[in-house]
Order: structure tokens, then sequence, then C-alpha cells
């Protein structure tokens, strides 16, 4: 996949603190997380807001974390990025971004990592992007910290990206301050900011939940196509089971922070393993006859502060026996690369090859 | 074309005007809200909006974010007072001797977004519930009374929940607190606010199943907004669709999912996910934001983003047409009206 000409002069960053770091990892992946956990501790609980999550991401790939509020899937995409108060969390496991080691890594390297391999992308582009400095002047941050390019050619790039997010009148626009922005602007701005180091891998926190479902649409495609033409990984997190069909290549259905089940999204949605996944679709209004009540899963989720042993999802399950308040299913694979952890489903069982 | 619902209404002791007497018309309703620093501009909240809602049915209401659905959620029980228009409830106009605000408020009632803010966090959840009936001259414990079985009613153990404080219950649970407390007066109609939107699917389906079982049980009324097509879907027999602060469609819920008449409304139904990763959207239906209500366009206040606009759109505001008849299906569009001298008269 070819890069468009306009980015083709700002080489990617990888001077400094961040090539001193070992290469590793054999299997190409871009993003390989391995049995994740994140616990927030304060006086009175413990939050175990991630239990044990795997997953890997190839270059150019989206992979959409799917899951209600609560399901760990924003702690995930955070660990990413290590951007977890770090008095409180206590971080398990391996996170490796590009071959490096992003849990073990010196505040140094985690600065060069940040915005430039990996940039996010929040939900609520009026908090995430500071009030008192212009666009324009926050992109050229971000350039200038990873880049060392002057102020003017900054300017220059900030200018390019805003054109390359589709912001109409770019060159007035680079000069205006957040609030004079609409939404779907603003969270424009927010995508030009964390594509203007070329990232490699690109983190998304529901980037389209605030907006309007007109806007929501349009940032939409421009994310798919950025990412397609930038030949960029990206991680989606939505709660929204229609922006993932619009967005994703695979699939991670999250749940009391695990992934239940995963796979290419047309499999994981036309014919979902896990009783939950079939329960968040059957529970989507999308065309429902109107002369009969929705499926809806009973119940509610999880207190995270007192997880019940075995599977989380079994006190609300249609289809739970004795064995799943015992243990924890171990991940079944129904297809080669469809996964659910579920002991109802029939597919061979552990980690394939 | 789906027959109007209205086959198992049963008329309210409280009736005043009969079956076809309209629950509520609203005419030309209008709220301004001065903005300061703007050297007298105001934000066109609610701009001459009309429509009835028909006893016993659902009437949603769609549009972006600042299209004024909210504001005329409002309005509808005086909470914003509006500066033009007129209310008519069961055939008495609102704010007037027939019929006097608290009056009105007895019969309506309504459910906000953020279930949170809309119950006291000082107070049970139970003293919540029974604070309308108690208010409204019910003795004290008649009225915990009602707040139990109303508890009962929206599926929570009044004993065990009716104790606990708001910060003690999840989003989905504080809602059935809510709708109980919209339902503790006993009123003839609901106006729900999103009641929804804040919540996870899974809670969705259940709140929604739970709204659709109580209106068959009270005999309810419902004016039902959101943002989601799909659920005002599911719930309404007939939908009003909004954009900057003015109604432009308005239908029973079938002909306008399937044949909008409005560029706007068929831009918001070619918007939503298809649900399905084989028809993705390749290109946005619309491109932009919706303008700013404080300046909102000349003429059709959609011709900045409508793929269809032509001189006549900038310059004339398009009437709503005929609204009032139930099962009238109408858009403030110049394709739709001959006399505008818009080239294009194709979808009419």
């Amino acid at each position: 996949m070819s890069r468009p000409a306009t980015c083709t002069m700002w080489p990617r960053v990888t001077a400094g603190w961040l090539m001193a770091e070992p290469m590793a990892s054999g299997t190409g992946a871009l993003a390989e997380v391995s049995d994740l956990t994140v616990r927030f501790v304060t006086r009175e609980a413990t939050v175990h807001a991630v239990n044990g999550v795997s997953f890997r991401v190839q270059p150019g790939e989206v992979l959409c974390i799917l899951g209600e509020s609560g399901s760990g899937k924003t702690v995930t995409l955070r660990a990413l990025m290590r951007l977890l108060p770090p008095r409180r969390t206590q971080i398990t496991g391996t996170v490796r971004v590009d071959g490096h080691d992003v849990l073990g890594m010196r505040p140094r390297a985690l600065r060069d990592l940040r915005g430039g391999l990996v940039a996010m992308v929040f939900q609520e582009p009026m908090t995430a992007l500071d009030p008192v400095y212009t666009v324009g002047q926050q992109i050229g941050e971000t350039l200038r910290r990873h880049t060392c390019c002057d102020r003017r050619a900054a300017r220059a790039r900030a200018l390019e990206l805003l054109e390359l997010v589709r912001i109409p009148s770019a060159e007035r626009r680079l000069d205006a301050y957040p609030h004079e922005l609409s939404g779907g602007l603003r969270q424009r701005a927010m995508i030009a900011m964390a594509l203007s180091c070329n990232p490699r891998l690109l983190l998304a926190d529901e980037p389209t939940t605030a907006l309007d479902a007109t806007v929501q649409v349009q940032v939409l495609v421009l994310l798919r196509r950025l990412q397609r033409e930038l030949g960029m990984g990206m991680i989606f997190v939505t709660h929204d089971i229609g922006v993932a069909a619009e967005i994703a290549d695979t699939v991670a259905v999250m749940y009391a922070g695990r992934i239940v089940e995963s796979g290419p999204v047309a499999r994981v949605l036309q014919a979902p393993a896990h009783p939950y996944t079939a329960g968040l679709l059957a529970s989507t209004v999308h065309g429902q006859p109107r002369e009969r009540d929705i499926d809806a899963i009973p119940g509610s989720p999880p207190d995270l502060r007192r997880l019940p042993p075995g599977c989380s999802f079994a006190p609300r399950c249609p289809r739970q026996t004795a064995d799943c308040r015992r243990a924890f299913p171990e991940p079944r694979f129904p297809e080669l690369d469809h996964m659910a952890a579920c002991f109802a489903v029939m597919g061979a069982v552990g980690v394939p090859s | 074309m789906r027959p109007l619902s209205n086959g198992d209404f049963r008329l309210d002791p409280r009736d005043r005007g009969g079956p076809l007497q309209p629950l509520l018309i609203a005419r030309d309703l209008r709220k301004h809200f001065p903005v300061k620093g703007t050297g007298g501009k105001s934000v066109k909240a609610v701009d001459g909006v009309s429509f009835t809602v028909r006893k016993g049915e659902t009437l949603g209401v769609v549009g972006e974010s600042g299209c004024g659905k909210s504001t005329l959620a409002r309005l509808l029980l005086h909470l914003v007072v509006p500066d033009a228009g007129e209310l008519v409830f069961d055939g008495d106009l609102v704010d007037t001797r027939e019929l006097p605000v608290d009056e009105l408020r007895r019969q309506v009632q309504i459910v906000f977004q953020d279930s949170y803010s809309s119950l006291n966090p000082r107070m049970p959840v139970r003293d919540s519930v029974a604070f309308g009936p108690f208010v409204q001259g019910k003795k004290k414990q008649q009225a915990r009374d009602i707040a139990g079985e109303m508890l009962g009613k929206v599926g929570l153990d009044p004993d065990l929940f009716g104790p606990r404080y708001p910060h003690e219950l999840s989003g989905g649970q504080k809602q059935r607190v809510n709708i109980a407390r919209a339902l503790a007066t006993d009123p003839r109609m609901v106006i729900l606010d999103e009641p929804v939107s804040a919540l996870d699917k899974s809670v969705e389906a259940q709140v929604l199943n739970l709204l659709r079982g109580l209106k068959r049980q009270f005999n309810l009324t419902y004016l039902f907004i959101s943002h989601d097509l799909n659920v005002v879907r599911y719930l309404s027999d007939r939908v009003l669709v909004m954009y900057l602060g003015r109604a432009v469609e308005i239908g029973p819920i079938d002909a306008v999912f399937e044949r909008p008449l409005h560029p706007y409304t068929r831009a918001l139904l070619a918007s939503r996910p298809s649900m399905d990763p084989a028809r993705r959207i390749e290109e946005a239906p619309i491109s932009g934001d919706p303008p700013n209500p404080i300046d909102p366009p000349s003429g059709c206040r959609f011709h900045t983003r409508c793929p269809f606009a032509e001189t006549p759109c900038e310059t004339t505001d398009p009437a709503l047409g005929i609204w009032e008849g139930p099962q009238s299906h109408v858009a403030a569009c110049h394709m739709h009206d001959v006399a505008s001298g818009h080239s294009r008269l194709a979808y009419g």
C-alpha cells in the first residue's frame, strides 16, 4: 500500500530512545498483547478491570474492541500507551507495539512512543484538545516534539494535515480555537493531530460516540479511508455494533474484563458463537417487529470488585450449566480464526498454532 | 400501511374531548434563548413547531443535537415557558383558567436522559418516587404505598431498592426509578426525553420492553424523543423530524421510514450503520455539521447541506403543509410544493 505523496517527506520518527529498545517478537504483529491484567487498587476495594486479555493486530488491520461500559475496553486501550494512573494501577502481562516492550519502557522512551509510533483519538474532542491554544499550535507542538522541525515547517505540515482530514477552509481553521469549531470539525482536528507524526498504530476510543448521526458516518468513512491510505494498524473501541460493522476487520467482544469472542467481523456478527455476543446482537434495536418485545439480556453486568468465579456471564446466560460457575472456559475455536470462550461452543479447545 | 393503533385504547375517566380530540395540540411553539455578548442575538431553539399527539399513540421526535428536541419537551410541560404559540391539552388551552400549568403537570410527566441528575442524591429513591403524589395532596403513608407499588411495576423490589440512594443503583436501575417517579402521579401522557441514550444496549432493550408494557398497562400516551432512529421506529406510531428548531417532516412511522419526503430525513436514514460488514456505507450521505442555531441559514434551513438546493431554497422558507390529519405525511420542502419554483418536483 503506497502512502500519498504529501506524507513521504515526513519520515516516521524512530530517532532517539525508541531505537535503543530491542527488536523482538517474531510474529510480525504490530501490536501484541498477551495475558494483560489491569487492577485498580484503592483502600476500599480492588477493581479487576482487565482479566487476562490477549490479542494481536497486524500492520494495516483494524481491530474493533466491542463491549459495554465497564467491560474493560477503554482500560485495555489505555494500557497500550500506558496512560493509566501509575500509582493506583497494577498491570501484569506483556504489551508489545512494533517490537517495543511498552510495560517495561523508561519514561523518556514512553514519551517518544506516545504521539510518535502510537497515537490516540479520544471520545470527547472538547476535553482532549487544549482550549487555550489554536488547533494549529497544538498540531505543531506534537510535530516539533517528535520531528525537530521548525515552527514554519510545523505550520505547513499542520495545514497539510487539516486538508488530509478534509476540513474545509483549512487555512482559516488553523488559527481557530477548539471552541470555535463544530463537533465534527473538532474530531477531525484531533484525528489530524493524531496522524501528524505518521503513527504506525492508531488507537481510537469511541471517536464517533459524541457525534451526531450524519457526522458520525462522515468521520467513520474518513477514518477508514485514512487507515487504508496510510497503511496504519488501528484499534477501535466502541459499544456500538453498527459502528463495528462499518469499520472493523476483526472484532474482539469484551465482557467483565475478558475477551469472550473474537474473529473476522462478518463471522462474529453473522454467526456469533458466544451467548453474550448473540444476546448483544438480539438486544440491539435494528428493525425488529414492533409487535414483540426485544430479546433483552436479563440482569446487569457483574461488579468488577467482586467477580464471581467461573464465567462472568453465567448468571445472565441462557445456556449456563454447573460447569460455568466453576471455572472460566478456555478458548474454543469453532472456526480456525474464530474464538469463543464458552463451554457450550463446539470446536477445538486451546490455543491454535 | 399499518392501521393506527388506537384499537386497544381505553378512554380515561378524566377524558374530556372524546377519542377523536387529540390529547395534545402544539401550535406554532416558539422559544428563543438570548445569548450574552452577541449584540441581542438569540438561539432559535424552537422556531414555530406545530404537531398533534393523538390519544394512545407514541409520537417519536428525532433530530440531531441542537435541533431543539429537548427544548420542545420542556416547552410542553412549561418547564421552559414558550415565547409564542399555544398548547391545547385534551381540548383545554394550557396556562389559562381552563387548564393551569400545575393541573397540566398532573397529567403530563417527563423522564429525562440523565438518570442520575434527575434524582435527589440525598433522598432514598422510594422517597423520590413518593414526592410527586405527596406534593399533589396524598397522605404520607399513601404516597409511600404508591411509591412501593410503582417500584414493583418497573421491576425493582421495593423492599430491596426503595431504601437505597441513587448512587447505589446502576444506570438502568436509576432510569427505572425515574420511570416509576413519572408514573407515580398517574399521568395520562409521558414525555420521554432520550430515556435510553445513556444506557448500555443490553439494558436499553430491557427498558424499552418495560416502557412498552407500561404504556399498555396504564393506558398512556408517549412523546418519545431520541436520536436513535432504530429505537424510534420500534416504539413509535408516528414521527416528527426536526432540524434547527423547525419541524421538517411529520408522518406515520412506516411511511416516513420507507418513503421519506425531506432530503434531510433521507440523509438521516442513510446515515444509520448497516449492521452488515458486506454493505458498508462508502460515502457519507451529507457533508458538514448542522449550522449554528444562533444564525440559522436563510430560507430553508437545510439548504446549506442539501444536495438539491436551488434559488428558492435560499430565499423562501418552505411551509410544512397540512399536518393536522392523523395520517398526513408532509415535509417542509420546496420540492413538494408545486408553486415554489424548484425545478425538481419528482418526489411529490
